[in-house]
């Protein structure tokens, strides 16, 4: 028999196909662990390399014949979560353990892409020592936990003692409300010029820094009830719109960008302005006041690229006031990371082998030490070498009591997104509050699958 | 398999296998590798797939494209790439290329060499490159400041309040050398006598160009445009590393547009809708010019 040019055609195209699918498989070695993180976009910052290569000794010592492979992925956090999903998606290429932001993991998980970890957790007896709240911060709508959170954060106001004092402002600065904070701002920029009086992260570049230590921080300040979350309604499950709050919180950064109380527009919209808020601009005194998180300080340690160890005399912290002053007086926002497991790993036992190393009682406060987070273990919090580690600590570990935490459902990202959308508009002027305002309430019904309710 | 033809007919039809034996794997990389994708591609434009936040995606029909067409942010990505296309590829890169290309007929042997050489670096290095030599140039620390102050003239931040001209001139620094070599090897063919002839005849500059010149590469006018044009209108990363579309949405093209909606927002359903309305786009493009390159002079 002869091949006629049908058959042959196929036979090619099977030979192909086997030949392509080869790939799958491969490089999932059964004795080595593969870590994805997320490394810093500031070259001189290598807190989690240092602490993860630490880690890959002690495993590598206690598992003789294993191994761990670190993947760090460098990008702004936007694209880190691209990256990672996209990765996540195909067995040929996901890790074994992976750092995921509470605020995308729910989303995550919804989509597949994590393992739930009860059966570990139940064998392990350190997750007995995790606060409450921080269990529930990787607890998909199923029950069941997707990850062990490596500490939290918290957030509030930084501002420079040197620049304060030449403004004539008080060096234990309190602010009672928005216009307390407006009106500090405003006297930094008429008594001391060449400094940027404040900052308050805003737009798409910025990510979810703007929707967070930005708009979030003044958003559930505008809450009356102290737990509602002024985003979302827990008792219709919907996403809030046209609410009044909404408006008055991007009214506040409109104020900071057009009475030029902030940075540039142009180097608020730099997607790397993180970095030198931390690197440059406070450090060398030419910031005012920055609304920011509790992690700062991890930039300034000891062994870090900008050594600054003389900050806590330079620098003074104030909690974000709720927007008039109203009960409970202050506001603070609340998040972490989590080491999870992606559901298509090759090696999951191992993987979670490496997490219980991580977390011993020693390896987890040397964590929360080097990367300036707040303890989400009992025994962490409570041993005093932990709260005398570092200056700030203290404050911010106080803040935890009139905390939020963000509605991280499935639709969050896309939520956050259309905030920082809004906000960029007002900020560069391209829109009025009112139209930011409809837009974000246009997006949210898109992005929600209509699930919005007017407040 | 039983063959069922008769003996004489057989060996046409085999030497007519064995002709076609040579290029099909080349026909099966190009199914497996191109259509395959492709054909995806138009599949996924049709779906709600997300990258993340669903566990299930399922078949939504125009859903999409609908979407799209009611979108302000889609139809203003729409308007920048025609604005950015027009600018950069058709008046630009076009333009500038056919000029420098008749100047450096003109020009000594060192001058042709030494612009040469700067315009085809230009277009040698990497978009991200070019990119970043470009953000440094329009910042607001950049070079073009520095030389308008130096000029004691007004300077401003370029990516700030110009950002489409901004990058539109970025891609005319980058690409106006591939148009350059087009017209350059044109002209060349253009035969001596004619031209000649016509300064004889007492023809000036402009009408040689106009009436000689011009007629004649009409054919390569028309091939240089519609490469220019496809090439621009799927120009990514020197925007990005520029001005990542902003501020606001002021210089979001439709490849910018498409990756914010399949990778930031998740949306790869909705991005690959837009992605094959892009290629609607340059479709209509290349139409325009084939009609241009089919007139016989």
């Amino acid at each position: 028999m002869r091949p006629t040019p049908a058959p042959l055609l196929l036979a090619t195209l099977l030979t192909a196909t086997a030949l392509t699918a080869c790939g799958s498989g491969a490089g999932s070695d059964p004795d080595t662990v593969e870590i994805s993180y997320k490394q810093s976009t500031d070259n001189s910052v290598r807190v989690m390399d240092t602490y993860l290569a630490d880690i890959k000794k002690q495993f590598e010592k206690a598992n003789p014949g294993k191994k761990v492979k670190l993947v760090p992925i460098k990008a702004p956090d936007s694209e880190y979560y691209t990256k990672l999903q996209q990765m996540l998606r195909s067995p040929k290429t996901a890790p074994d353990l992976v750092y995921e932001d509470t605020f995308l993991i729910n989303s995550d998980i919804t989509s597949g892409y994590l393992k739930p970890l009860d059966p570990y957790l139940d064998k392990w007896d350190d997750w007995g020592h995790f606060i409450d709240t921080a269990k529930s911060a990787a607890q998909a709508e199923d029950g069941k936990t997707y990850g062990v959170p490596d500490g939290t954060d918290t957030r509030g106001l930084w501002f420079d003692k040197g620049i304060f004092k030449r403004a004539g402002l008080p060096a234990d600065w309190q602010p009672k409300t928005w216009d307390d904070i407006l009106d500090a701002a405003r006297t930094i920029k008429e008594k001391v010029p060449g400094v940027t009086p404040m900052n308050v992260y805003t737009g798409k570049p910025a990510g979810e820094a703007a929707t967070m230590q930005g708009f979030e921080m003044l958003l559930y300040g505008t809450a009356t009830g102290a737990t509602e979350s002024p985003l979302y309604d827990t008792a219709s499950k919907k996403w809030i719109t046209g609410s009044q709050g909404f408006k008055d919180s991007l009214e506040f950064v409109e104020t900071v960008f057009k009475e030029k109380l902030g940075p540039d527009v142009s180097d608020a919209l730099d997607p790397n302005f993180a970095t030198s808020v931390r690197g440059e601009l406070l450090p060398e005194g030419k910031l005012g006041i920055n609304l920011d998180g509790s992690w700062l300080p991890q930039d300034w340690l000891k062994g870090s690229g900008h050594e600054w160890p003389e900050w806590s005399e330079k620098l003074g912290l104030a909690y974000m006031p709720t927007q008039a002053g109203q009960s409970p007086g202050k506001v603070s926002m609340s998040g972490g990371w989590t080491w999870a497991v992606p559901s298509k790993a090759a090696n999951p036992d191992l993987a979670f082998e490496f997490v219980k190393i991580m977390q011993t009682k020693a390896n987890a406060q040397k964590w929360y030490i080097a990367n300036s987070g707040i303890a989400v273990r009992t025994d962490v919090a409570e041993d005093p070498a932990y709260v005398k580690a570092q200056p700030g600590l203290d404050f911010f570990t106080g803040l935890v009591a009139n905390t939020h935490y963000r509605p991280a459902y499935p639709a969050y990202p896309k939520v956050s997104t259309a905030i920082q959308e809004a906000m960029e508009g007002v900020t560069t002027g391209d829109s009025s509050v009112a139209e930011a305002a409809k837009a974000y309430d246009e997006e949210l019904k898109s992005v929600t699958d209509n699930q919005v309710i007017k407040k | 398999m039983v063959v069922k033809e008769s003996g004489h007919s057989r060996a046409p039809r085999l030497r007519g296998l064995s002709r076609a034996l040579p290029v099909t794997p080349a026909l099966v990389i190009l199914v497996l590798f191109l259509a395959g994708p492709i054909a995806y591609c138009v599949y996924l434009a049709f779906t709600d797939l997300q990258l993340t936040g669903q566990a299930e995606s399922s078949f939504t029909g125009f859903d999409n494209f609908r979407t799209a067409f009611e979108d302000d942010a889609f139809l203003n990505a729409v308007w920048l790439t025609l604005v950015f296309t027009f600018l950069s590829s058709i008046v630009g890169q076009n333009t500038l290329g056919l000029a420098l290309a008749a100047l450096m007929q003109r020009a000594s042997k060192p001058i042709r060499t030494l612009t040469g050489g700067i315009v085809v670096t230009a277009w040698v290095l990497p978009e991200v490159v070019a990119g970043f030599l470009l953000y440094a140039f329009f910042r607001r620390e950049g070079t073009l400041n520095a030389i308008l102050d130096w000029l004691h003239l007004p300077s401003q931040n370029w990516l700030f309040t110009l950002p489409i001209l901004a990058v539109s001139f970025a891609n005319v620094w980058r690409g106006t050398a591939f148009s350059m070599l087009v017209y350059s090897a044109a002209l060349n063919e253009i035969p001596k006598e004619i031209t000649e002839a016509a300064e004889v005849d007492g023809a000036g500059g402009w009408r040689r160009m106009w009436h000689i010149t011009l007629p004649m590469i009409r054919r390569s006018i028309g091939t240089n445009l519609m490469l220019n044009t496809l090439q621009t209108l799927s120009v990514f990363g020197l925007i990005w590393v520029m001005t990542r579309g902003g501020p606001g949405n002021r210089s979001q093209t439709l490849p910018l547009f498409m990756y914010e909606q399949a990778f930031q927002k998740s949306m790869i359903g909705y991005g690959t809708a837009v992605a094959l309305l892009l290629l609607v786009v340059g479709s209509l493009f290349s139409l325009v010019y084939l009609r241009l390159l089919r007139t016989e002079v």
